[in-house]
């Protein structure tokens, strides 16, 4: 602490404003800050006088920030990713158009451009992609067991909580200070107090933290949650395909987020105590730390894809009225890399300085996975065969994923070869490849199950139309972008460059930063694509549940489902039980009785403990000591307090459950089933009459 | 004697041959410690295998972990956790060491 | 030896005077069995990072200046028996045995944390005074990450036991209170564990290898 800093503020001055910045050097580049904070300010003020305005504060209080209801929880996440995706996808715009700029130094100063390509990294994958994966999960995974909740509703709320406070520091940092200049993998020495004693790599590590803190409680809850609440007759081998990949996914949260947490809290106590883990001196080693990061950080990117593959088996077996061709071995895959992912780590740095016979052994181990995943492309494309498909928006982006990434996947197993990786290594071929993987394999899978399961969600289809333009976009925009980076990136240009020389690069970033605007285009299209679903909501209603002649549990079920999503639980007898229930005509049966059904009340501790945690990190980063002293204090007591309340559940009695059931089943007997070819006519309200028998 | 209280003995009994028996490690272990240093391989192996040893009979007289039952998912659950804690651990130890080796960073 | 009922939770239960508590703990303590075992990856890159850091001593004092074996027997012994007493605290609740009982073998751990911890605390008070603190090497950082962790986790068991007592008295021995007993006990004898790593691992090992 210097003796600058007040007891009161911390090293909170008003030059951590990047106003003040804008006032005493204008420049594009503090345009660039400015307007970015001003997005913030202005979406703050505007969320908060639309809901001032229609006097939504009560209702969003009780229906939605203190709901324990796991549906709500996923539609909040998914929300909270999309507007992160927003300001990813704008940041990696600005970045490409700084390369495209060049030759010479473009209109970013280099530490805005370090700080561009940090924040895009931890978005995209922290709060983009986990929050959207665990939205869906949250939203999909009773419903397809046959549970009326997860097993810690309460634990789901928290971590709901920490994740966004978590997501609102990195939104902070536009407006107050700046972020981390060290890449979303925050190597010291980049990151360690010596080179940046500057508050960027700590909100980097306290986001981090508490993120990951709630990203580990999801995990324990979704893997009990799939161990323990199945419905009767629910046996793990008759489990939907994307289950697996939860409960697969969940497995590695558990056992992947501890090296990250360790990772950022020793480099925190680097940076705040002086400690000596990563340092230059004093017996700290760096390459501790990129070991750390990379034993959570190989975890992660399956626990990301997994449940995109989950998906893609839902969709193309719905949309080619098939079973979902090799099961089994879609499970044994499916296991197979979970426990792979933890053995490959290595061949993030195989350039540290090991022996070879090292990097030869984590070479082949990584080239191993690309057996199962093998596997599951060809399930997939057994799965097309002879089936009766509907080229609709999931399917489409389904399709686009088994072509692009197929060559994502295969440029991984040319970077796994040590030898190769030497040549290539932090070189634009490595960002052509993980935005190969990571888009067609994890994003695309993502937009594929919003548009999937979006009427189950709110009870009526989206956009067909937009939904089409968007996965035109996303793809053209994909292909543009990322296939020119391969051919730079074997020219030699490395990555995160913020200024570049050789002019035969010209071409491949002029071509990036179109197909980036390209992709830009695909985010506004999703967008559009709400508004106008929404808009004309009433010709796509789908009430009764069915509308794509779905097979598994959670469109048996009114759409949107009751609060204890099933009146009776049901008995499962085999495998895509609702596909078999059609088939034989035993669809929607009425029970003989009716009993009260017990669900989580709500509660507020969710909220809070977002609140007080990011007033915690908020203080923690700007050195405000008595306030995180403060907070921790207040969020222990808090729990405990908590931990006081015995009323956690409310009753819905027996009465209730039965009229809303027979008048739901009254709509299904009302109801005109549709075919196949009608699917997106306004005349498919969710009873679908199977038209061709389930082959197998 | 009803077989609550029976069965109330029976339990207490496990706790008690649990801590008689880590007590007697801990007590054979700093012993032996005490007695010739712990400067030689053969010592420190020997201390390993004893806590390896009153690792496991705290798990299963404390923690009530057996293989008998077949549905025990608490056995399955530590034996991946222990797997997964082998590969990373061991895997740390290897990259890391052969690094020092390489760098010589030993001699300091 | 009786088979547990099919259904009943097989590690450490309430057994069948509390059947609904058994059942409602049943997810709960699965779900809390999950949590162990993150916790436990915590602890073992911990280890692993004061493995590759045990040469890291930057001409600093070592281990052999800084352990205090005698101090380390003690705190062995402590925190074995209060796994031991937190255990009969345990069997206490399941036998329905009187409140006071519970209450004294709850009291017992309690203290017994507490000296572990005053113990502790002056062992690293003393490794200081001898300029063993974190700042000095890599070694003692890896050190102070790691063994103070565990006593942190000690702090943070002392404070539940603490809540728990308070909480058998307010609410009284309902189904949640029940379960969340046999939590904190799986937690104290968790612990317990990680405590036999630190000596083997730790000390011992920073003995023979530093």
């Amino acid at each position: 602490m210097t003796s600058t800093d007040s007891a009161f503020f911390g090293r909170l001055t008003w030059d951590a404003f990047p106003i003040t910045g804008l006032i005493q050097n204008p420049s594009a580049n503090e345009i660039i800050a400015n307007a970015a904070a001003a997005i913030v300010i202005v979406g703050v003020v505007a969320v908060v006088s639309v809901l001032t305005w229609f006097r939504l504060w009560g209702p969003l209080w009780r229906d939605w920030l203190t709901s324990a209801d796991h549906k709500k929880i996923g539609i909040m996440y998914i929300v909270f990713a999309i507007v992160m995706l927003a300001r990813g996808v704008l940041e990696g715009v600005v970045m490409r158009a700084q390369q495209a700029a060049g030759p010479g130094d473009g209109f970013l100063e280099p530490e805005h451009f370090a700080e561009l390509f940090s924040t895009h990294g931890t978005i995209m994958i922290f709060f983009v992609a986990v929050p959207f994966v665990f939205g869906l999960a949250n939203f999909l995974v009773p419903l397809m067991i046959g549970a009326r909740d997860v097993a810690f509703p309460v634990m789901n709320q928290i971590g709901l909580g920490l994740t966004v406070s978590a997501g609102m520091m990195l939104m902070v940092s536009l407006v107050v200070g700046e972020f981390s200049t060290g890449g979303w993998t925050a190597y010291p020495p980049y990151t360690g107090a010596a080179f940046n004693p500057g508050v960027g790599p700590d909100y980097w590590i306290w986001a981090i933290v508490v993120s990951g803190i709630g990203t580990t409680l999801t995990g324990i809850n979704f893997a009990v949650t799939i161990y323990k609440l199945r419905a009767p007759g629910m046996k793990f081998m008759r489990l939907p395909m994307y289950c697996w990949t939860i409960i697969c996914s969940s497995i590695l949260i558990i056992f992947a987020m501890p090296p990250l947490g360790v990772a950022a809290l020793l480099l925190a106590a680097d940076r705040y105590l002086d400690f000596h883990f990563f340092t230059n001196d004093l017996g700290g080693n760096m390459m501790n730390y990129a070991n750390l990061f990379w034993l959570f950080g190989h975890p992660e990117v399956y626990l990301l894809v997994l449940p995109a593959y989950g998906i893609y088996s839902e969709v193309f077996a719905t949309f080619s009225a098939k079973r979902l061709y090799g099961y089994n071995s879609l499970v044994i895959a499916t296991m197979s890399i979970a426990v792979l992912s933890f053995t490959v780590w290595l061949h993030h740095f195989f350039t540290m300085g090991q022996s070879a016979l090292i990097n030869a052994v984590f070479g082949i181990a990584t080239m191993l996975i690309a057996i199962p995943t093998g596997v599951k492309v060809y399930d997939w494309m057994a799965t097309l065969w002879r089936g009766r498909i509907r080229f609709s928006v999931p399917m489409l982006y389904g399709l686009a994923f088994l072509m692009l990434f197929v060559i994502g996947g295969l440029s991984g197993v040319i970077l796994a070869n040590p030898t190769v990786d030497y040549q290539v290594h932090n070189t634009l071929f490595l960002v052509a490849h993980f935005h190969n993987v990571l888009l067609p394999g994890v994003l695309f899978g993502l937009l594929a199950g919003y548009n999937y399961w979006f009427p189950k969600a709110f009870g009526f289809r989206l956009n067909e139309f937009w939904g089409r333009v968007s996965v035109a976009c996303w793809t053209l925009g994909f292909l543009l972008t990322f296939m020119p980076l391969y051919f730079v990136g074997l020219m030699g240009m490395p990555r995160r460059s913020f200024s570049w020389e050789d002019p035969s690069f010209h071409p491949y970033m002029i071509i990036a930063v179109i197909g980036a605007l390209v992709i830009t285009c695909g985010l506004f299209s999703i967008l559009i694509q709400l508004w106008v679903s929404i808009r004309d909501r009433e010709q796509t209603r789908a009430p009764v549940g069915d509308p794509w002649d779905a097979r598994t549990l959670e469109w048996s079920i009114p759409s949107p489902p009751p609060p204890y999503n099933f009146a009776i639980i049901p008995k499962v007898t085999e495998r895509d039980d609702f596909a078999a229930a059609k088939e034989r005509g035993e669809a929607y049966p009425a029970p003989d009785a009716y009993e009260d059904i017990d669900m989580p009340r709500n509660t507020g501790i969710g909220f809070v403990l977002c609140v007080f945690s990011g007033i915690w990190m908020f203080a923690l980063v700007w050195w405000i000591w008595w306030l995180a002293a403060l907070m921790t204090v207040l969020m222990i007591l808090a729990v405990i307090i908590w931990s006081f309340d015995t009323s956690t559940e409310i009753t819905i009695p027996a009465e209730e459950v039965r009229q809303d059931h027979e008048a739901w089943l009254a709509l299904v007997h009302s109801t005109p089933a549709v075919d196949r070819d009608h699917e997106s006519a306004p005349e498919n309200r969710g009873l679908a009459r199977p038209d061709m028998e389930a082959v197998t | 004697m009803d077989r609550r209280t029976e069965m109330h003995r029976r339990e207490r009994r496990r706790y008690v041959i649990g801590y008689g028996g880590s007590l007697l490690l801990t007590l054979v272990v700093f012993g032996i410690a005490h007695q010739f240093g712990i400067e030689t391989k053969g010592v420190y192996l020997t201390i390993g295998l004893l806590g390896l040893a009153q690792l496991i009979l705290q798990l299963i007289y404390f923690l009530h972990i057996d293989r008998r039952r077949s549905s025990r998912e608490d056995l399955d659950l530590i034996l991946f956790s222990t797997l997964v804690l082998l590969i990373i651990i061991g895997g740390t130890i290897w990259v890391l060491g052969n690094l020092a080796l390489r760098m010589h960073m030993h001699v300091m | 030896m009786r088979r547990a009922p099919r259904h009943s939770y097989p590690g450490i239960n309430l057994g069948e005077d509390h059947a609904s508590a058994h059942k409602a703990s049943e997810v709960v303590t699965f779900g809390f069995w999950v949590f162990l075992m993150s916790d436990l990856v915590y602890f073992g890159l911990m280890f692993a990072v004061y493995i590759t850091m045990i040469d890291a001593q930057a001409g600093g004092p070592g281990p052999h200046e800084l352990f205090d074996l005698k101090s380390i027997f003690a705190q062995t012994l402590i925190l074995l028996t209060s796994s031991l007493t937190v255990g009969l605290a345990m069997l206490a609740l399941k036998y329905n045995l009187p409140r006071a009982r519970i209450v004294l073998w709850f009291g017992v751990t309690l203290v017994l944390g507490l000296c572990f911890l005053v113990l502790e605390v002056r062992d690293f008070m003393n490794m200081a005074a001898q300029g063993g603190i974190p700042q000095r090497s890599g070694f003692l950082s890896a050190f102070y990450g790691l063994v103070p962790l565990h006593g942190l986790h000690v702090a943070a068991g002392c404070i539940w036991l603490l809540i728990l007592g308070i909480q058998l008295r307010v609410m009284g021995m309902t189904d949640l209170v029940m379960s969340r007993v046999v939590r904190l006990a799986l937690f104290w004898h968790f612990l317990d564990l990680i405590w036999i790593g630190i000596i083997t691992i730790v000390y011992f090992g920073g003995l023979a290898y530093g």
